[in-house]
């Protein structure tokens, strides 16, 4: 018992804070912001799990949310489907188009699927414009009915952010597991070494896709979730630069472990509030610098400053010996030989 | 079809950009259609200065460059020998950045410049053709037999093909990779900047256009097949043109649908024949 309580120590001690929250603030500006930020963090999880587990980019995860919350909305709005319903739609949708996209890119060695999924996002967004009868184009969509659990209404604050939270505790905890499962470690395998992988018979297009399908699914429910919530939803919130935006906090957070969407979201939800007295629109600067900052100084990201400290102690305290424990094996970017000849 | 081939001509320069540094690095610059923003900006902002055209043209060219090159200085030299997923993250950051800055400087509007010789449109077998438009086409052709020239004929420019070739050899006959792949984005950046300069006069230029175009341009270089320079100038061209026929079909707000087709064109090849139309087909070696 004891023992699993050390193994699950920084998940146990997170959820606690997160979910006891509305405990002690009843401030609805400050619960929404904080439910908001666990439709990122849900966001942010499924892209560390493409990003870091399978070395993949995607630039259209903005795209994927978009999908969500647009399913919702119409299949709520327009044709009075059952929003859980809806919702579990939505992410099948997305789940199908990820693995279109994913199957005939992920099969190539390289960065063909930023590729891609940097053409599908353009047009979707052109799509959620263009097609008036459908989205409204950039009126948006009003009126979506907010979310109802039986009797408990999640409509207002505090129950939206439990609600949120939960959801996005159990994608994380989900993730966490997934991470070290055989899925996880192929993943790991076949990101250091794509040829060891396969040779040690992963079957590595098939988990690259498998993977992605998975964190077009955490997009889309996060996407469901804020158009239920905000009932509003128009193209303005799922654009390219959105999706940069998303890399660019997770990356900042660190690929090396699931842990770094949780410091990414921290970080995209505390910069701009933070820069809202200054002037925001530096907040894209801000992340585009640190973002560079970060890939160059601090590879493993935000989560990689405690182990790099102590790798740090440990030099200290034995000048003779080398680098320290897990100096190599935790620079997860820098997996790559620098010559493929 | 004029103007299809017009704007396809800088889709063919930022093409080539991204080839030229894809060639040395295997890095996907996705800050390249920033380069093209730049290249119009600092162009407005000199003209505005009372500086004659040509000198603006050059003069923005000459700046951006820099910029290209202490990028590269700042931020790809580090991680050179880091992976490739990290060296596409830093662009992505670079293109973040420059786009903010940008706004920051010349505002959210798009700005006008001066069209380098006159707006009369000249007659040329019954179509009204814009002088501007010669002159894209003019100096698009000029950069690109410049740059075969210096790649095929000069001796800095067959260093920079042995690198892509194949840089391990190369480093042993003793070339320096680190300024071939400085060379690489500050040529790149150059005929980025030069194309964004050109199209200014027509199309305007604000801190967000650099991004489309850049996307477009990509779209180009796949459509060519990564890599090959001649692909990506034919798939610059081919763009343009894809654009300007779905601007004339005849469905509603078929202009609005005029970005989708370049990214569906993209997202064909990438799915049918991602060694793009002229690629050759690549034999992977492990």
């Amino acid at each position: 018992m004891s023992s699993f309580l050390r193994r699950h120590a920084g998940f146990i001690v997170f959820s606690a804070v997160m979910l006891t929250m509305p405990l002690f603030t009843s401030n609805a500006y400050f619960l929404s912001v904080a439910a908001f930020a666990a439709t990122r963090l849900l966001l942010g999880t499924g892209l560390n799990l493409l990003m870091g587990q399978a070395g993949q980019i995607s630039l259209g995860h903005a795209a994927f949310a978009g999908i969500g919350a647009y399913t919702s909305a119409i299949l709520t709005t327009k044709s009075g489907v059952n929003p859980w319903l809806a919702m579990l739609l939505g992410a099948v949708l997305a789940a199908a188009v990820a693995g279109l996209i994913g199957m005939p890119t992920l099969r190539l060695r390289g960065h063909y699927l930023a590729m891609a999924t940097l053409g599908f996002g353009e047009i979707v967004y052109i799509l959620l414009v263009q097609l008036k009868g459908l989205t409204s184009g950039n009126d948006g969509i009003v009126g979506i009915p907010s979310l109802s659990l039986g009797p408990i209404d999640l409509s207002t604050p505090r129950a939206f952010h439990l609600f949120a939270w939960v959801v996005a505790l159990v994608g994380l905890r989900l993730a966490l597991n997934l991470s070290d499962s055989r899925i996880g470690r192929a993943l790991k395998g076949l990101h250091k070494d794509e040829v060891a992988a396969a040779s040690l018979g992963v079957n590595t297009s098939y988990y690259k896709v498998l993977i992605f399908m998975v964190s077009a699914v955490y997009a889309s429910i996060a996407g469901s979730l804020y158009a239920h919530y905000v009932m509003f939803i128009s193209p303005d919130s799922w654009t390219l630069t959105f999706s940069i935006l998303l890399v660019a906090g997770v990356v900042i957070g660190g690929l090396g472990s699931i842990w770094g969407a949780v410091w990414g979201t921290a970080l995209m939800m505390l910069v701009p509030e933070f820069l809202k007295n200054f002037n925001q629109d530096y907040t894209n600067l801000a992340f585009g610098l640190l973002l560079i900052v970060v890939m160059i100084f601090l590879p493993t990201g935000l989560v990689g400053i405690g182990p790099a400290l102590r790798r740090g102690w440990d030099r200290v305290r034995a000048p003779r010996g080398d680098a320290g424990p897990g100096s190599s094996d935790d620079r997860l970017l820098d997996g790559a030989s620098p010559e493929e000849v | 079809m004029v103007t299809g081939v017009t704007i396809g001509s800088i889709y063919a320069l930022t093409a080539l950009g991204f080839t030229l540094i894809y060639n040395a690095t295997d890095i996907i610059n996705l800050a390249q259609g920033e380069f093209v923003m730049l290249g119009g900006l600092v162009a407005i902002t000199l003209s505005k200065a009372g500086l004659p055209l040509p000198i603006c043209f050059f003069g923005s060219v000459a700046i951006v460059t820099i910029v290209g090159m202490v990028f590269e200085q700042l931020a790809i030299k580090p991680l050179l020998r880091a992976s490739t997923l990290s060296q596409i993250l830093v662009t992505i950051g670079a293109s973040l950045a420059l786009q903010t800055a940008a706004m920051l400087i010349w505002g959210r509007e798009s700005l006008p410049l001066p069209h380098f010789s006159g707006e009369k449109p000249l007659w040329i077998g019954g179509a009204a053709i814009l002088p501007q438009t010669l002159w894209v086409l003019g100096l698009t052709l000029v950069i690109v037999v410049a740059l075969q020239y210096f790649y095929r004929r000069t001796v800095t420019g067959k260093a920079v093909r042995a690198c892509s070739v194949n840089p391990t050899a190369a480093r042993l006959m003793g070339i320096s990779y680190s300024r071939v792949v400085l060379l690489s984005f500050a040529v790149s950046a150059a005929i980025s900047a030069a194309g964004g300069v050109m199209i200014t006069p027509i199309s305007f230029m604000g801190y967000t256009n650099g991004a489309m175009i850049g996307l477009k341009g990509f779209a180009a270089a796949i459509l060519g097949g990564l890599g090959n320079p001649a692909g990506a100038v034919a798939g610059g061209l081919f763009i343009g043109v894809i654009e300007a026929l779905t601007m004339g079909l005849p469905i509603s707000g078929s202009s609005g649908y005029r970005d989708a087709a370049s990214f569906l064109v993209l997202l064909i090849v990438l799915f049918v024949r991602p060694t793009g139309l002229f690629g050759s087909k690549s034999v992977e070696k492990v």
